[in-house]
């Protein structure tokens, strides 16, 4: 995060009123505005505090295991025969994503404000187990919103976070997945404002939250930047993430947005493909519109009522993204393609067998794009693709996609 | 303020009594339904009336809601249709007050000139859009003024003495005193806080405040009627329509079941013991 500001900068957002050009804002009820308000204060406060950032280095240094690797990939890049491939191996942190180096922040955070009780919603499960897992370090109780149904596919990450002492909501409204999940964590933090901190698990929502995300998460392109330097002796080429909300893909793209000659990739879940209805990917196939707190590319009808994302992966199909991903798209600065589930499954199973890792289904996604991208690039193009999840989670939804294997 | 606005708030000061706001969602269980609800509400008793634009992800909600919202969809029914619904009930009755309540999606979507245009149309008198806060109020907020219409703001316990008036600055019409942190019918208030959060609002505006978030029967209707201008009920009503249903659908007690409850609450509303109108006058 201290990359220089250079002019035409695509990294100064949002404005003060928290917008990325048309998107982002604050949309949501009296209630929680001046809880919103509070939130923004205190960031601004912490991120000008030398102790919070130390806080949270010595946190990534011995709880979460950072620096993650930067690997290079080297069956793979054998197999696309184009593209030097690196995967950022975020799947290694400690509780297995990305999410974590968000979950931290915001705990530490939530402390500092004297917030007593967490909550937080979940798709996959990985941002309730990564909160889950920091709340028990802290000592603080844990509420986690997970619709009925996601509950029932991603029945390992239930577990674990009762092991880890959360409690699991099963959300029984709308459509019981994560947007339901989300509509409930509100409706919950708007119940109780005095004690509760509500850990947004993307870079979206009110303002500070897609910002504030975003930082906590550039951590994984901060890193890239020096190991990819330390190893090539320069900067990648490209950048590929996938994205459901977006905060792995922002994280790792954000410290880059102003070096023009790098590619960067965001890959969405296009399910059974975008010109059908069963797809998640709100930036190839929605409009803006205005949804939990801000305004970005959702999933609706044309009366702006919200329809549901399907994807294989839990932690992809939600009907929205992050505000900035939004802006970026039409500012043209990122491309953003899209992996069926079909693709992922592929991705998926070659990634097992060439290179020993098993990915989750989301990084999945954007390994499907990377191997579309890689061979049609020179044998000296460095590529980097965020490896942002571990599918230990996925392999029995893998398992009967493939007949049981 | 609109014309209908102002002469109803004005005739309920010179009977010194509160008024009653209740609310419905527009299209359930469907239209037709839903229509004859919207005629039966101001012959029971209701002064102002809150018709509610389906959301399929209403945050600020409890379930009931939700529910009614989620059952209105699911008969067909979309933004377009509210506003048709108004205009029809306006051919009947040109005196009570209609306040379209809502999320902003479906306005942002439907595109704001042409939906305030419409709304003026139909003979909508005001907007309470929950997700536009005062930060927002560039969106839809000045439009509406502009175009003629009251955009009725919520003032909620976490609004302090110094948000207020950046609250209040652009609300006419009332102002929506939430009397509870929560969700719609989530919690009994505390009635007691009522008349002191009343006078606090008070203390900033000359507009009326009507009170709502946890009004379920008359003597509730009564105990809030007794300090607020006017006392919201919302989820009650709604829970008392959708018992009225069978397997989602309308049945022929519906109408009626909801107009013998409206006409309850009125009496409540009408039984609250008030100080006489020069004490009232006589605030801090």
């Amino acid at each position: 995060m201290n990359e220089p500001i250079l002019p035409n900068s695509f990294r100064q957002g949002p404005d003060a009123r928290g917008h990325f050009g048309n998107y982002g804002g604050r949309f949501v009820a009296e209630t929680l505005m001046p809880l919103i308000l509070d939130l923004e204060k205190a960031y601004e406060a912490a991120k000008a505090d030398p102790a919070f950032a130390a806080e949270i280095a010595s946190l990534h240094t011995h709880y979460v295991g950072r620096p993650s690797p930067l690997y290079f990939a080297e069956r793979l890049t054998e197999h696309c025969g184009g593209a030097k491939i690196y995967f950022k191996r975020d799947e290694l942190n400690h509780t297995g994503a990305h999410k974590i180096n968000n979950v931290l922040g915001q705990i530490l955070l939530a402390m500092r404000m004297g917030k007593t009780r967490i909550i937080a919603e979940t798709g996959a499960g990985q941002h309730g187990v990564a909160t889950a897992t920091a709340c028990a370090r802290f000592g603080l109780p844990c509420v986690v919103y997970m619709g009925a149904v996601d509950v029932e596919r991603q029945k390992p990450n239930v577990f674990r976070m009762k092991m880890l002492g959360a409690e699991v909501v099963p959300v029984q409204s709308g459509a019981r997945t994560l947007k339901d999940a989300m509509n409930e964590a509100l409706r919950d933090w708007v119940t109780n404002v005095d004690d509760t901190f509500y850990c947004i698990g993307t870079a979206a929502g009110p303002h500070p939250y897609p910002a504030m995300v975003r930082d906590f998460q550039s951590i994984i392109g901060t890193e890239t930047r020096a190991q990819m330097q330390e190893r090539e002796g320069r900067l990648p080429d490209s950048l590929v993430a996938c994205i459901g909300g977006g905060s792995n893909a922002i994280g790792l793209f954000h410290p880059f947005l102003d070096d023009p000659g790098i590619e960067i990739f965001g890959v969405e879940a296009a399910g059974h493909g975008i010109d059908t209805k069963a797809h998640a990917a709100s930036l190839a196939g929605g409009k803006p519109g205005v949804l939990h707190g801000n305004r970005t590319y959702l999933l609706m009808d044309d009366d702006g009522q919200i329809e549901e994302g399907h994807s294989i992966s839990a932690g992809l199909d939600y009907p929205g993204i992050g505000p900035e991903h939004s802006w970026l798209k039409d500012m043209g600065r990122v491309t953003y393609l899209s992996a069926t589930d079909k693709g992922a499954l592929d991705a998926f199973q070659l990634c097992c067998r060439l290179e020993g890792i098993i990915p989750a289904l989301e990084p999945a996604h954007a390994l499907s794009a990377v191997l579309e991208l890689a061979p049609k690039r020179p044998r000296d193009h460095l590529m980097v693709m965020n490896m942002c999840g571990r599918g230990d989670k996925d392999i029995f939804t893998v398992a009967d996609h493939l007949g049981g294997m | 303020m609109t014309a209908r606005m102002t002469a109803r708030f004005a005739d309920l000061k010179r009977q010194n009594r509160a008024g009653l706001v209740t609310f419905i969602t527009a299209g359930d269980p469907d239209d037709r339904t839903s229509a004859a609800v919207l005629r039966a509400l101001p012959e029971a008793g209701a002064d102002v009336i809150e018709l509610g634009m389906p959301f399929t992800d209403p945050m600020a909600d409890g379930p009931t809601i939700q529910a009614a919202a989620l059952r209105a969809l699911k008969a067909g029914h979309r933004l377009s249709k509210t506003l048709a619904m108004v205009r029809d009930f306006r051919a009947g009755d040109d005196a009570t007050p209609i306040v379209l309540m809502g999320y902003y999606n479906p306005i942002y979507v439907y595109g704001v000139d042409r939906f305030l245009a419409d709304a003026k149309a139909a003979g909508v008198d005001g907007l309470i859009v929950v997700d536009l806060p005062p930060e927002e109020d560039r969106e839809l907020c000045i439009p509406a003024l502009e175009a003629g219409l009251n955009f009725i703001r919520l003032a909620t316990p976490t609004t302090d003495d110094a948000r207020l008036p950046a609250v209040l600055q652009n609300t006419s019409g009332f102002v929506y005193y939430v009397s509870v942190n929560g969700i719609t019918g989530s919690a009994i208030p505390d009635y007691s806080r009522v008349a002191s959060s009343v006078q606090r609002i008070k203390r900033h505006t000359d507009l009326p405040i009507a009170v709502g978030f946890g009004v379920k029967t008359p003597e509730g209707a009564a105990e809030v009627a007794a300090h607020a201008d006017a006392v919201v009920v919302g989820t009650a009503l709604i829970d008392v329509l959708a018992r009225s249903l069978d397997a989602g659908h309308a049945t022929p007690t519906t109408v009626d079941a909801v107009r013998g409850f409206v006409e309850g609450l009125a009496r409540g509303v009408r039984s609250a013991k008030r100080p006489a109108p020069a004490a009232q006058e006589d605030r801090p």
